[in-house]
Formats: structure tokens, C-alpha cells, sequence
């Protein structure tokens, strides 16, 4: 089976710092894909890489069969791949309701005639955008907030917008961003059956993530990045015993300290 | 946004449409008796509403800074004396060249906008100001080596306001009513600023209005939702542009002569002014804000000079002067006291609520 995304050797370097290295992975449809590593492993800037926000030095990404790399983030959006901010970027002063329904931009067609004409089309579209928009408010369960100004939300119905609205342009890989940052056990635990849901609608998800728990009890595989390279690939139970992992999030080992220098060079 | 409350909104205010609606019919006979100028005057701050309509759709919903938009003022205005006067000699009828005036004026809107897309914030307002002063600066030259604009002396004797037969620049009895040119006028430019207010509000409420607001909101994050922030920033330029296009083409059907100096950036800063102080983003708002700074110079000529008379004996300072004085100052007191504007939109008023909180 081909996989939905590849990539293959991508790198990127800002000035000297070498945030990616030759990272290559697959990800497969269906699959909840964990992105692990320390701070500054450089997982963001995939994300930004994959989604066109940054250009790519080399390498190369093919999601679902094409080419990807070079794309502006909006082509990469009517790709199909939708994504969430680590530090949550909502249209803070619109309605939860109108983040949703903009994020149905991609899927709808009324231009500036059919605006100002308001023809029937244009009102049948506008009102399937609502009710679209409310299915997904009800869906990560924050529907009664529909009116309410998204930035003035708390901070767990914030990142479950985010997600709503990232649905509601219809991606087929959704990637989170640290969705489960800043969130309370209790709001974890919500957060990781809504993902757990929408894997199990269809929905291939990519999710970058510090609480480990959400990881292990999720994901299907997890990549770990340490500076800019991939140190490790596989299940999550693996991942977790892995040398190199536990070396990464732990540092060295005394015992280690003669290998140390070929750590970065490697 | 519900569906509920707009019906509500309607049908609570059917009567309030029909006296709105009554008062704009009888407003230029009132002011007649009080001294014909005054339905000029009027008819010249109904072209500021139009011009600050079409600067809301670039500042208020998409968040870009126009610091020249009075160019595509001067541009509707060109297009409409080029067509319609001596200088070529042609005598195109006035509906036709009003869509011309607002596509050349798209058009330039378009040309002018493009070179900003990379841009935010106030880069934006510094290369507008330059593209509104570069065109008042073309029209001022144009005139060598082929005489397109006839240069700082302007074009004169510009065909009149004229739908069909009708002419709107001559006194003239209906219904046993005496119907003066400008009043004739007057009712056009209600009926053009209605329909302008109509095509404003339903773009705000559209697929297209909210990418604008999202675009203002967080570029970005517009991007990754898969919103093409260049189309839909050339598309609100291209807008706010033809409103001005048609605003200029009515400017000059009216006063039957242009020149370059109509154009200067003084008239772009007013029209920024009217749509600040009045509300950003928000049509009632601007509306007001339009009315209130073009009526203030006309109430401070008629005011100015008696008081400081009967205050001094003798007169002091220029109503001029004062009045650029008064509008620094009432700029300053609304940032201060109401920096959403006299007429906030409910996404400014949340935006300031939540950041006091």
C-alpha cells in the first residue's frame, strides 16, 4: 500500500542551525503518527516544512501520490492537510462559530458576484457553512461556545477549536500541534478520545506531543528527532527502551561520556 | 450571524425604515429653506460616505492600511472627464462610464495593491501614501508628451450629470415640486450610497467577508486554513477601489471640472479620519464619521469667524486653520475615549473589551 505521506531526506537549515537533517518517515492512512523529541529537536519545523509555511533546502515530500514540496501553505491546505499551532493562533476576536466557518473557505465557492447578488446558491451555501460549522463545534464538544469570542475561550476549548476548525477544511492528515500543551490531566484524557474519534472516522493524524501518556496510549508509531535527526522510529513501547531515545530526553549517561562526541557528528 | 435575530431585527424595524426613509426624501427640501448651498454640501458629503465605504472594505475588514486611496478617487474622476468633455471629444453617456470608472479604478487598486502583499502593518500605510502621491503626480505631468490630463490646469467643461434625458444639473418641476440640480442630485447619490451600503453589508456576511477578517485576524493562520491571502488582499483593494472609482466619476459629473489638486493626501488622510473616527469595520459607524467630518468644516465656517468676533472683536485665526486644528484634536479624543470609534464593530468592541479585561 502506498502511504499517504513520505517524506524522504527533507532538511532545512536557518544560518548554521541545523534544524532538520535527512529525516525521512511514512506515514500510513489511518495511522496516528506520534512526533516525539526534546525541545528544539526541530519538530515544529517539520510541521512548518510540511504545511509551505517555510521552503524545504532538500528533500523531498509526496502526500497521497504527488509531489508536495514548494507548495504555498494554501495549496497544501486544498491538498488536504490541515494543521493546529503549537502556540494557538485562533482569529481571537471572531465568534468560535466564524473560526469554524472560516476554516470552510477551502470547500465552498461564493465569490464577490454571488455576495452581492445573494443568490439562492449563494444562501444555500452560506447556510450549509453554519450548519457544517456547528456539527463540528458539537463534535470536539465545545458547541455551546458557538458565540462566545474564541480568544476569550479556556484554554482546552481553545486548542479543540483549533481542531474543529482545521476539520472543517476536510484534510485528509490532520496535524496537531502540542494539542494536549498547558492542558490538565482531566482535559488530556478528553482531548486523547477526541483524537482517538476521529482516527477512528477516517482521519490520518500526525501529532507532535510532550505528554508522554497521550503518546504511548495513541499513537501507532512515534519518530524521535534529536537536533534536526531522526534518532528513532517504531511502535511507542520500542521507542520508550530505545538507548538513544532515553540518552536524548535523559542525557548521557556517565558511563556514556566516551561516546558522546560521536553523537553529533553521527 | 442567527438567522433569528435578523428577522427580529427587520421586522422591529419596518417602521423605522419607512421614516428613515421619509427623512432622506424630505431632507434637501428642508435644507433648501435654510440656504441652497446646503444641499452642495450635502451632496458632497454623500460622496465622502461612498469614498469611506470603499476605504472600510481595505482598512476596516481587511485589515490593510490605504494611506493613498484617493487616488482611485482621482482615477473614477479622470476616466469619467476623458470620456465625457472636450478633451478627446467624446460624450459617452453617463451609466456607461460609471462600471468603466469603477473597473480602470479595480484595476489600479489591483496594480497598486500588489506591490504591498509581502507587506503588514504600518509598511503598507508608507507605501500606499507613496502610490496615492505618485498618481497625483502623473496626473499633474500627463500632459507632455501627449496630452492626456492636461496637467496642473485640469479639464473643464465636463458633460453634466445626465441619465437618458434626464438632466441633473438643471432646476426643473415634477409634480408641481421645484426640483433644484443639486437636489435632483441628491437623490442619485442616496440611491448609489444605499445600493453601496447594501453590497458592503451582504460582502461583510460572506464567504469572501470572512477571509477578509481572517486575513486582519492572523495572516498566517488564514494561509494554513487554505484561504489565497494574495487573491483575497487584491480582491479587498480591487473593492474598496471601484467604490472610489464611482465615487470620482459622480465627482466629477457634478462639478464639471477636475484638476489635479482635488487629489492631494490631505483627502486621503480625511477619509482614513472619517473611517476611524466613525468605526472601523463597521457600516453605520462609517457612515457617521463620513457625515460628521465633512459637515464640520461647512458648520465651522458659519461659526468660526462670529465667535471669535464677539469674543476677540475681531478675527483671529482662520476657519482653515482651525478646522485641520479641530480634527487633530477630535482624532486625539476618540483614540482616547473610544478608540474602536463613535460606532464600534462588535468584533472591535470584543477585541478592546478583551484587552481592558
Amino acid at each position: 500500500m502506498t502511504p499517504l505521506l513520505r517524506a524522504e531526506a527533507v532538511s532545512k537549515s536557518f544560518g548554521g542551525v541545523r534544524a532538520l537533517h535527512k529525516v525521512s518517515f511514512t506515514i500510513a492512512a489511518g495511522e496516528i503518527y506520534g512526533l516525539i523529541g526534546p525541545n528544539g529537536a526541530g519538530k515544529t519545523t517539520l510541521f512548518n516544512v510540511l504545511t509551505g509555511l517555510y521552503r524545504l533546502d532538500a528533500g523531498r515530500f509526496s502526500f497521497d501520490s504527488a509531489p508536495l514540496e514548494g507548495l504555498a501553505p494554501d495549496k497544501v491546505a486544498a491538498r488536504g492537510i490541515a494543521r493546529t499551532f503549537q502556540n494557538i493562533r485562533l482569529f481571537a476576536n471572531l465568534s468560535a462559530l466564524e473560526n469554524v466557518m472560516i476554516g470552510r473557505h477551502l470547500r465552498t465557492r461564493a465569490g464577490v458576484f454571488g455576495a452581492m447578488l445573494r443568490t439562492r446558491a449563494t444562501r444555500a451555501e452560506e447556510a450549509a457553512i453554519e450548519g457544517r460549522a456547528l456539527e463540528l463545534l458539537d463534535y470536539v464538544g465545545i458547541r455551546a461556545r458557538a458565540n462566545d469570542r474564541a480568544g476569550s475561550l479556556p484554554y482546552g476549548d481553545q486548542r479543540r477549536l483549533e481542531i474543529a476548525r482545521a476539520l472543517a477544511t476536510e484534510p485528509k492528515l490532520l496535524a496537531l500541534d502540542e494539542p494536549a500543551a498547558g492542558m490538565n490531566p482531566t482535559e488530556a484524557e478528553v482531548l486523547k478520545r477526541l483524537i482517538a474519534r476521529i482516527r477512528a472516522d477516517g482521519m490520518t493524524v500526525l501529532l507532535i506531543e510532550h505528554n508522554m501518556r497521550l503518546v504511548m496510549n495513541l499513537c501507532d508509531r512515534v519518530l524521535v528527532l534529536d537536533y534536526g535527526e531522526r534518532i528513532a522510529e517504531g511502535a511507542p513501547a520500542a521507542v520508550q527502551r530505545d538507548a538513544r531515545v532515553i540518552e536524548a530526553y535523559l542525557g548521557v549517561a556517565p558511563e556514556d561520556h566516551a561516546q558522546a562526541g560521536t553523537r553529533d557528528a553521527a | 450571524m442567527s438567522g433569528a435575530g435578523r428577522i427580529e431585527r427587520i421586522a422591529g424595524s419596518r417602521a423605522g425604515v419607512a421614516m428613515v426613509t421619509l427623512a432622506l426624501i424630505l431632507l434637501p427640501f428642508v435644507l433648501t429653506q435654510v440656504g441652497t448651498s446646503w444641499v452642495r454640501i450635502l451632496n458632497f458629503a454623500l460622496l465622502y460616505v461612498l469614498l469611506a465605504l470603499g476605504l472600510n472594505i481595505v482598512v476596516g475588514f481587511a485589515g490593510l492600511l490605504d494611506l493613498g486611496y484617493i487616488a482611485f478617487y482621482a482615477v473614477g474622476a479622470y476616466v469619467y472627464a476623458l470620456l465625457a468633455g472636450p478633451q478627446f471629444g467624446l460624450h459617452l453617456p453617463f451609466w456607461i462610464i460609471l462600471p468603466i470608472g469603477a473597473l480602470v479604478a479595480a484595476l489600479f487598486g489591483v496594480l497598486l495593491g500588489a506591490p504591498t502583499l509581502k507587506l503588514r502593518g504600518d509598511y503598507i500605510a508608507m507605501v500606499t501614501l507613496g502610490f496615492g502621491e505618485i498618481i497625483r503626480i502623473f496626473l499633474n505631468n500627463l500632459s507632455q508628451p501627449f496630452n492626456l490630463t492636461n496637467g496642473p490646469q485640469g479639464l473643464a467643461r465636463l458633460d453634466p450629470l445626465r441619465l437618458g434625458e434626464f438632466d441633473f444639473s438643471t432646476r426643473q418641476e415634477i409634480a408641481g415640486f421645484d426640483f433644484s440640480g443639486p437636489m435632483k442630485t441628491y437623490y442619485l447619490l442616496v440611491l448609489v450610497a444605499i445600493a453601496i451600503i447594501v453590497i458592503t453589508l451582504r460582502l461583510q456576511n460572506s464567504r469572501i467577508g470572512r477571509a477578509w477578517e481572517a486575513v486582519r485576524e492572523d495572516e498566517t493562520a488564514a494561509r494554513a486554513m487554505g484561504i489565497n491571502t494574495t487573491r483575497i488582499k487584491l480582491l479587498a483593494f480591487a473593492m474598496g477601489a471601484s467604490f472610489g472609482g464611482v465615487a470620482g466619476g459622480i465627482f466629477s459629473s457634478i462639478q464639471g471640472f477636475i484638476s489635479p489638486e482635488s487629489f492631494v493626501l490631505h483627502e486621503s488622510i480625511i477619509v482614513v479620519a472619517m473611517v476611524v473616527l466613525g468605526g472601523m469595520g463597521n457600516i453605520p459607524g462609517v457612515v457617521l464619521g463620513a457625515l460628521l467630518l465633512s459637515f464640520a468644516p461647512e458648520v465651522l465656517r458659519w461659526t468660526v469667524t462670529p465667535v471669535q468676533e464677539a469674543l476677540f472683536g475681531r478675527m483671529l485665526i482662520e476657519p482653515e486653520v482651525i478646522r485641520i486644528l479641530l480634527y487633530g484634536f477630535a482624532l486625539v479624543l476618540i483614540m482616547h475615549f473610544r478608540p474602536a470609534g463613535l460606532l464600534p464593530s462588535a468584533v472591535r468592541k470584543r477585541e478592546l473589551e478583551a484587552t481592558r479585561a
